[in-house]
């Protein structure tokens, strides 16, 4: 370690910081409670962190790009609610497709307003969302959806099947991280995202179609709401209308927890997904230990700041603010 | 008026950056009463110096006398409590607030409740603006006033404490000229009360109307000070850049090809009016003219980032319409933008991948961006125009600003341009990679290149063009061949003495 | 009067137009759709209409102030939920058992203190790590709605007190004590803000950051009394609220800062700080209360309340922008 200097290692605790926590964590639950590090617990927090984690891939797009979606906790109660009552009106095979279309056209719609017309992504989507809560509950009539056979239909095979051991929802997961994670870091579009979110300015002035990109994050964000949906209705055959409210802000948390600046420009999928995990294994791992299960709610809260706040601190290189 | 007692005093001033002496010993003195300039080529680090004297950045050495104390000046705040004002050329005020409330912000008077003590407040400002005469009262809005009247808000912010020093940082920038003459009588107000002022401006004229001395800075440090009555343009010009112009360099070395660009009658609300000018492949034609004289505006519309309201753009003679930058890149046109922070560059990104940004959708392979492809460009470019970084992963926010310029110009010459627009090429560059920059321009030139150079500096403009076209209020006034021009007349031309040309 | 003043005035007058309109839209459609006989414009119908504003009215005159100071505050409806819980535990509590309805002032003190403490929390983090406002508050508000469950339990506290209830019921000058709260916050704040040294800074703080640094204000300080005073208010809100009715849900109040934000946002409040005004606010708070009940009065349920807002917000935003856009000079970024 000759050579490090504090400020080297500051910054290296601040870039790494959330890995370093991340396995802090697990070393002291695993001391705490063997069972934790256990293959079928370890499972038993991916497949529940499969909902949120899809819909933490599409966010971070949109956040990378410089943007906030605090739409898609209740773009999914929409989701989820769609694909159960179609799937008893048109079966499963044409209710999938169709409750995808549908909001795929409100993940336009955002993009439309957000890149388009340039209008703030944290007042439109917020806007959305109420509205898209009252688009679902005008949908439904505010009843509860339930599919009529729960017991006869392949349907459920997207929340509860399980492939090779595997359970479905976690290989949705691991599949369009894998894939998103390559478009992101690998593509021509991805490079662009991390230009219009770092510099949308010096972006246009490149010759990059800013608005366009804006809207596919969009549009990308609905695609992974709809398939957290799809898991969610899969999964339970019968929802509430509210199912995805405030989602949005854990998922907004996981995103952030990874460290993608809110600013825009910088953030990875992976780190989205290490985010995903942490909010998993912390709720997992305080109840194992015997906390109750909204002390997670409180370490999360204190987790973020930290994370946010080493970050910062190491770009700022002093660890309070400066502010009189 | 040498033997008074200097309102301010520095003695020695040095302010280091990392890798940079901003300012090297600068020491003058300014007397009461006296309208002192400050001049010295962008980057000669005035502006640093300000920011010293307005308690912005604390110097690492020397010191700062007011009044034969010596001083020491944390903030804005204290600079004012010592009697130094510094009038931002971009205002800082706080728009939906009331005149007195900004005049007085930080200082509002109140009672041991806390309750804002209005009337006190607003018969002290409307003191200060009746000795301004200025037609708004301490009631108005800031937002609802025009920019010179915002600057009236920023100078009467000086009249709120017995000033010993104003520093007024290019005020006329954006004012009219009936402005003008209320901030002149303003300036003859303070320097009646024997404050001391510094001036600021790039603006002959003002300089020898207004000034009583001059001081000349280059590079950081101090080259003189000249009195304004004994004084020629031509001295202070060799002060600031440290020699004799030489106008023979820029004489044409190769033939020029055909017309690549041509503008006719080319209009933008009231940005620019009835533009018309030519390029021809090999040539560097060079816009000059002040601040807001509309040719970033012009540039800016050749790249698609506005729409003209009037007039013609042929390319290779044919009629092109260039709605966004797509377009305009699609079509051979570059600009390497004012701005390099803002415009030009992602910051948080790396050099290779700001470099290649534009074409990033051609160096594919498959749906992958292929990354020995960007790496060979940005290899390429690197040693064709020496950037100096450890690595194509270096951030480019983390370079030198004439690396970073580098960057932008590398970035434009991958894409082969047949036009390229080069809007303040060395702004806030050190001088070494200037030269290399003027020398890049000339090369490029004479390997075909058609060249627009927008630069507000002169010795820049006369150095790389082969052609000078002078703006003044959005109007072309005279089109200079490197033979013709002479300093004079181009600053006659974009002051506004000139008669308009109309070129055909 | 330049062109920018016109647009301020009209965007000032906008919110009040906007009321002027629901209440002649509901009143004319009302006449054709509505299922009860009463009209729109009913006295008492109206003076309901400003009690059941209080709750989100108060917290969003609150974040008002929080975002004039460029700052905003998303963990509200925690606190309220939080305070309204150790407002109605309290009372319950063995060592007050003896103080009759004494414990009245004591438990609402409590409460209060609750909401202040938990502001300046957000505050003291906002002020000295610099972290960003809505991070912290999005932070906080899983942090405190945890410790509503954690304190808690997932059942309703109840506690019915009916000296308190008979006080939340009653009528000044015949408008509802909540009504009197909601109206004595808003020229508090309106006082606050355009009287004293507080709200002018918070003003300056909010509209050019900078340069209320350079002239010596202290940021930091006017920051966190902001975020303690919207804490308070959230407490007073839950207060007012559960005086009247006694039980509280761990859930409650959850999506109050968005409502409480689209108020404000209604009401011409710029998100990047530095404009706005309490009175506005107020509008907004009235324009979405009136919303709600003039749905309900044609017939149409809460689904529709929740889509009309949001559709009315984007518009807003829309309306907002094409009003600041200069027709020409602006640059296609």
């Amino acid at each position: 370690m000759a050579g490090w200097t504090r400020s080297d290692i500051g910054g290296f605790l601040a870039k790494q910081g959330i890995l370093i926590a991340f396995f802090l964590f697990i070393i002291g639950f695993t001391i705490a409670n063997e069972r934790f590090l256990a293959p079928e617990n370890i499972m038993g927090v991916v497949r529940s962190s499969a909902i949120l984690g899809v819909m933490a891939l599409g966010v971070t797009f949109v956040v990378i790009s410089g943007n906030l979606d605090l739409s898609v906790g209740s773009m999914m109660s929409f989701s989820t609610i769609v694909v159960l009552d179609l799937h008893d009106k048109l079966g499963p095979a044409l209710a999938i497709p169709a409750m995808f279309a549908l909001t795929l056209c409100l993940g336009a719609l955002i993009g439309f307003l957000v890149g388009y017309l340039k209008l703030n992504s944290l007042i439109v989507t917020l806007g959305m969302l109420s509205a898209i809560h009252g688009l679902t509950l005008t949908y439904s009539g505010g009843k509860n959806m339930d599919i009529a056979d729960k017991g006869g239909t392949w349907f459920s095979i997207f929340g509860q099947g399980e492939i090779f051991g595997i359970p479905v929802p976690i290989l949705i997961f691991v599949g369009l991280a894998a894939l998103l994670g390559i478009v992101l870091a690998r593509t021509p579009f991805g490079r662009k995202v991390y230009a219009v979110g770092g510099n949308g300015v010096a972006a246009t002035f490149s010759g990059i179609r800013r608005a366009r990109i804006v809207f596919a994050c969009y549009l990308l964000s609905s695609f992974c709401v709809a398939t957290a949906g799809l898991i969610q209705a899969s999964r339970s055959l019968g929802s509430q209308n509210t199912v995805g409210q405030g989602l949005e802000l854990e998922v907004l948390a996981a995103v952030i927890l990874g460290g993608a600046s809110l600013l825009g420009g910088s953030g990875t999928i992976f780190k989205t997904i290490i985010g995903v995990l942490i909010l998993g294994f912390i709720q997992n791992g305080l109840l194992l230990v015997g906390l109750q299960f909204y002390a997670q709610y409180v370490v999360t809260w204190i987790i973020i700041i930290l994370a946010v706040w080493l970050d910062i601190a190491a770009k700022r290189g002093r660890l309070w603010s400066p502010l009189a | 008026m040498s033997t008074a007692t200097p309102a301010l005093r520095l003695e020695n001033i040095v302010k280091t950056f990392p890798g940079v002496r901003a300012l090297d010993g600068v020491s003058f003195s300014v007397l009461p009463g006296e309208v002192h300039a400050l001049m010295g080529e962008n980057g000669a680090g005035k502006s640093t110096l300000m920011k010293v004297l307005g308690g912005i950045y604390q110097p690492d050495g020397g010191e700062i006398i007011v009044s034969e104390q010596k001083v020491v000046m944390r903030s804005p705040l204290e600079a004012k409590h010592k009697g130094i004002v510094f009038i931002h050329q971009e205002l800082s005020l706080a728009k939906e607030l009331s005149v007195a409330e900004n005049i007085y912000l930080g200082e509002l008077p109140h009672n041991r409740f806390g309750l804002v003590d209005w009337q006190h407040l607003f018969e002290k400002t409307d003191a200060i603006l009746q000795r301004l005469k200025v037609g708004f009262d301490a009631r108005t809005r800031v937002g609802d006033l025009s920019i010179a009247n915002q600057q009236m808000v920023e100078i009467a912010r000086a009249l709120t404490h017995e000033a010993k020093a104003v520093i007024f940082d290019e005020p006329t920038a954006s004012l009219t000229d009936a402005e003008k003459v209320v901030l002149f009588e303003v300036i003859e107000d303070l320097k009646s009360h024997g404050v001391g002022i510094i001036y600021i401006s790039h603006r002959m004229e003002e300089i020898f109307k207004m000034t009583d001395r001059i001081t000349v800075l280059r590079d950081g440090q101090y080259r003189g000070t000249l009195d304004t009555a004994q004084t020629t343009e031509e001295d202070i010009t060799q002060l600031m850049i440290g020699r004799k112009l030489d106008l023979t360099r820029n004489a044409v070395d190769h033939e020029f090809g055909a017309a690549a660009l041509e503008v006719e009658n080319l209009s933008c609300g009231t940005l620019y009016t009835d533009i018309s000018f030519s390029v021809r492949e090999g040539e560097v034609v060079g816009f000059y003219g002040l601040v807001g004289a509309g040719r970033t505006e012009i540039a800016e519309t050749l790249f698609g980032l506005r729409t003209p309201t009037a007039g013609k753009i042929l390319l290779n003679g044919r009629e092109v319409h260039i709605e966004s930058p797509v377009d305009a890149i699609e079509l051979g046109i570059s600009l390497v933008p004012e701005n390099r922070k803002e415009q030009g560059l992602v910051l948080g990104m790396n050099c290779r991948d700001n470099m290649t940004l534009p074409q990033v959708d051609a160096l594919v392979s498959g749906p992958f961006v292929k990354d020995s492809a960007e790496i060979e460009i940005f290899g390429h470019y690197r040693d064709k125009l020496e950037i100096k970084t450890p690595s194509w992963k270096q951030l480019a926010g983390n370079l030198s600003g004439g690396n970073q310029q580098k960057i932008v110009i590398g970035k434009w010459l991958s894409m082969h341009p047949k036009v390229l627009i080069v809007d303040e090429p060395t702004r806030g560059i050190d001088v070494g990679s200037k030269s290399e920059i003027h020398k890049l321009i000339r090369d490029l030139a004479s390997q075909g290149y058609a060249i627009i150079v927008i630069s507000s500096e002169m010795p820049e403009i006369l150095h790389v063009s082969d052609r000078i076209v002078a703006m003044y209020s959005g109007r072309i006034m005279r089109t200079f061949t490197a033979q013709e021009v002479t300093e004079d007349s181009l600053i006659q031309a974009i002051s506004g003495l000139g008669e308009s040309e109309k070129v055909a | 009067m330049t062109s920018e003043t016109k647009t301020r005035l009209f965007k000032q007058g906008a919110i009040w137009g906007f009321i002027a309109f629901e209440l002649i839209f509901f009143s004319v459609a009302g006449s054709y759709f509505s299922l009860s006989k009463g009209a729109f414009m009913d006295a008492d119908n109206m003076l309901l209409l400003f009690k059941q504003s209080a709750p989100i009215g108060i917290i969003a005159l609150g974040m008002t102030i929080v975002m004039i100071n460029g700052n905003i505050d998303l963990s509200v409806g925690a606190t309220y939920a939080l305070s309204a819980i150790v407002l109605l535990d309290s009372m319950t509590w063995p060592i007050f058992a003896g103080l009759g309805d004494w414990v009245i002032p004591i438990s609402w003190a409590l409460a209060l203190l609750t909401g202040a403490v938990l502001g300046a929390v957000n505050g003291l983090i906002v002020w000295k790590t610099g972290v960003d406002a809505f991070i912290v508050t999005l932070g906080s508000m899983l942090g405190y709605r945890g410790l509503v469950f954690m304190y808690n339990g997932e059942d309703p506290t109840s506690h019915l007190n009916w000296t308190l209830v008979d006080f939340a019921e009653a009528q000044f000058l015949g408008l509802h004590t909540a009504t009197w709260f909601l109206l004595g916050v808003a020229v508090i704040l309106w006082l606050l803000m355009n009287r004293t040294v507080h709200g002018r800074n918070a003003y300056a703080i909010g509209d050019n950051r900078e340069a209320a640094v350079n002239a010596g204000i202290r940021v930091g300080p006017h920051m966190l009394l902001n975020f303690v005073l919207i804490g308070f208010l959230a407490a007073l809100s839950a207060v007012v609220f559960y005086s009247e009715s006694g039980s509280v849900n761990p859930n409650d109040g959850s999506l109050f800062e968005l409502w409480a934000i689209t108020a404000v946002v209604l009401g011409g409040t710029k998100l990047a700080g530095g404009s706005g005004s309490i009175i506005s606010t107020l509008g907004g708070v009235i324009a979405i209360q009136l919303l709600r009940k003039g749905l309900g009065y044609i017939g149409a349920g809460t689904e529709t309340v929740n889509l009309v807002i949001g559709l009315i917000l984007v518009a807003v935003l829309f309306l907002d922008r094409q009003l600041n856009v200069k027709a020409k000079g602006e640059l296609k970024v």
